[in-house]
């Protein structure tokens, strides 16, 4: 049975269509990546899954239960945590109280805790009784990946982890990538840099206007299709 | 000795005020909500606290402990069935729907128990009364300042050191980010405004036993709250005892001047920290 499984999903912004029709797979223990340009519905697709927008019930399924139509507490309590695009941290909260309120919903014990997730990244445990505004950007992001662990999620979905970020930070942010897996998270990653996504993906859906446009191994995908399911561009080579 | 006197009774007076603000406040810095029915609030609970004196002859102090829960009810159901609804972007319709249940709240009441003053007989502690330095200090109005000073610790207390306070906080931040932590906002607002009238019953209490009040007794109080509150700093608990001391003291201090200038005094009190501190004394640092 499918981990999550989209069919048809559709989303909008009052009038503004954002998705038309995806349809998204994620096995148990599986990470698949999520690509495309500004604009083309990626954060939507997480959001949709997350609850932060209600779709059909079973538009969206987990585990085969319908789960389209939950409120984004529901979905957290089933073991599905989001880390926002933007990190989305709170600024009244220290990075500890940040970490612990990611596990207000779902107190369920697993591989992390506090100290795991100090553990995952030791900066953030030199730096626990300040506040989350004090940090730098690629520290926001480490706490925002730690607050959604904090949950012993089966499912994480990261939205635009690098955005932002200097190459030298998004590239210590991956690295505690393998180890995440190792507990058998299955995990969505949102990037816009596809050579990250290709490289720590299982899968690839490329998306462009709100469409699945391409999906695959990276393996055996061609550079120029995901140039073309990228761009909307039949021609030239990825830089 | 008559200066000093006037100030003493004024900072214990400050206690009752930073009461009748505190759950405001706390309702203001987690939902950014204007509680406008917030003085007939307070005066409901303190019909509340009569009617089980009266009816059951109890002690204040103990009608009080039962009247809390009750109001807790009263707050957590008024804001998970009404008053969530009209949170949203838009200021105004918490606004009018509160300004409403003020109408509301005083015509009940007025129905109920008719627009005579009442007072809730709190015995010997009434006249009671101890000697500090030379100054005489009433029993009830330390005990007001006494449990004002209780309450925001306490608060503090909820607020920092406990996972509700924390989800409390979060919520205030940013309500759709708190939901992806599991918070259920409407839930959160609703404990909220549940504490909130558990203060106020305390605050109706030393209301009821240290003064008469009748139906229509709420605005003037809320007005009140609101001077505490701003002056302190809005969404700040310490910062609005010290908005309740300071209107307490500028009203004591302008009636020991001449009787007929209290109230205009602590008005004006709040408008010189409107006029150079146009965000209170302490506000908050993340607003």
């Amino acid at each position: 049975m499918n981990l999550i499984e989209t069919s048809n999903l559709t989303a909008f912004y009052g009038d503004f269509q954002a998705l038309f029709g995806v349809d998204l797979v994620l096995q148990a223990g599986e990470t698949i990546a999520v690509i495309g340009a500004n604009g083309a519905g990626k954060s939507t697709l997480m959001r949709s899954i997350a609850g932060v927008l209600s779709n059909k019930p079973d538009a969206i399924l987990h585990r085969g239960e319908p789960i389209g139509a939950l409120a984004a507490p529901d979905v957290m309590a089933r073991g599905i945590a989001l880390v926002p695009e933007g990190r989305k941290l709170f600024p009244s909260l220290t990075v500890e109280e940040n970490l612990l309120v990611g596990r207000h919903g779902r107190k369920v014990e697993g591989n992390w805790s506090l100290e795991t997730i100090f553990g995952l990244f030791p900066v953030l445990k030199e730096r626990r009784n300040q506040p989350s505004t004090a940090l730098s950007g690629g520290q926001q992001q480490m706490v925002a990946i730690g607050r959604a662990l904090m949950s012993n999620p089966e499912v994480l979905l990261c939205d635009e982890l690098s955005l932002g970020l200097a190459p030298v930070v998004i590239k210590d942010i991956y690295a505690a990538f393998p180890r995440i897996r190792e507990t058998g998270a299955a995990i969505v990653i949102v990037e816009q840099d596809i050579a990250q996504a290709l490289k720590v993906a299982d899968r690839v859906y490329c998306m462009m206007e709100g469409r699945v446009t391409l999906e695959g191994r990276p393996a055996e995908l061609d550079r120029a299709d995901i140039h073309a399911a990228y761009f909307g561009a039949e021609t030239h080579e990825l830089a | 000795m008559n200066w000093l006197d006037s100030i003493l009774q004024g900072i214990l007076l400050g206690g009752l005020y930073a009461l009748f603000a505190a759950g405001l406040s706390l309702v203001f810095g987690i939902m950014r909500l204007v509680n406008l029915a917030h003085g007939d609030l307070i005066v409901f609970a303190a019909f509340l606290i009569l009617m089980l004196v009266s009816t059951l002859g109890l002690n204040p102090f103990v009608a009080a402990l039962i009247a809390g829960p009750l109001m807790f009810a009263v707050g957590y159901l008024l804001q998970y069935h009404l008053l969530n609804r009209t949170l949203g972007k838009d200021i105004l319709p918490p606004l009018l729907v509160t300004f409403g249940l003020s109408i509301v709240i005083q015509n009940g009441l007025l129905e109920a128990f008719t627009a005579d003053s009442q007072r809730i007989p709190a015995g010997a502690l009434e006249q009671a009364s101890i000697s500090l330095g030379g100054i005489n200090a009433g029993v009830m109005p330390l005990l007001t300042f006494a449990s004002a000073i209780l309450v925001i610790v306490g608060l503090n207390q909820m607020i920092y050191k406990t996972a509700l306070g924390r989800a409390f906080r979060a919520t205030s931040d940013d309500v759709v980010t708190a939901g992806l932590m599991g918070i259920r906002p409407n839930q959160i607002f609703a404990i909220a405004t549940g504490l909130a009238m558990v203060i106020v019953t305390i605050a109706a209490l030393y209301l009821g036993t240290r003064a008469n009040f009748d139906p229509t007794a709420g605005p003037a109080r809320l007005i009140y709250a609101f001077e505490a509150v701003i002056i302190g700093g809005l969404g700040s608990l310490w910062g609005t005892l010290a908005g309740g001391i300071i209107l307490g003291v500028a009203q004591t201090v302008g009636a020991a001047i001449n009787p007929e200038w209290q109230i205009l005094s602590g008005h004006i009190a709040f408008l010189l920290v409107l006029l150079f501190r146009p965000r209170g004394l302490f506000p908050r640092a993340v607003d």
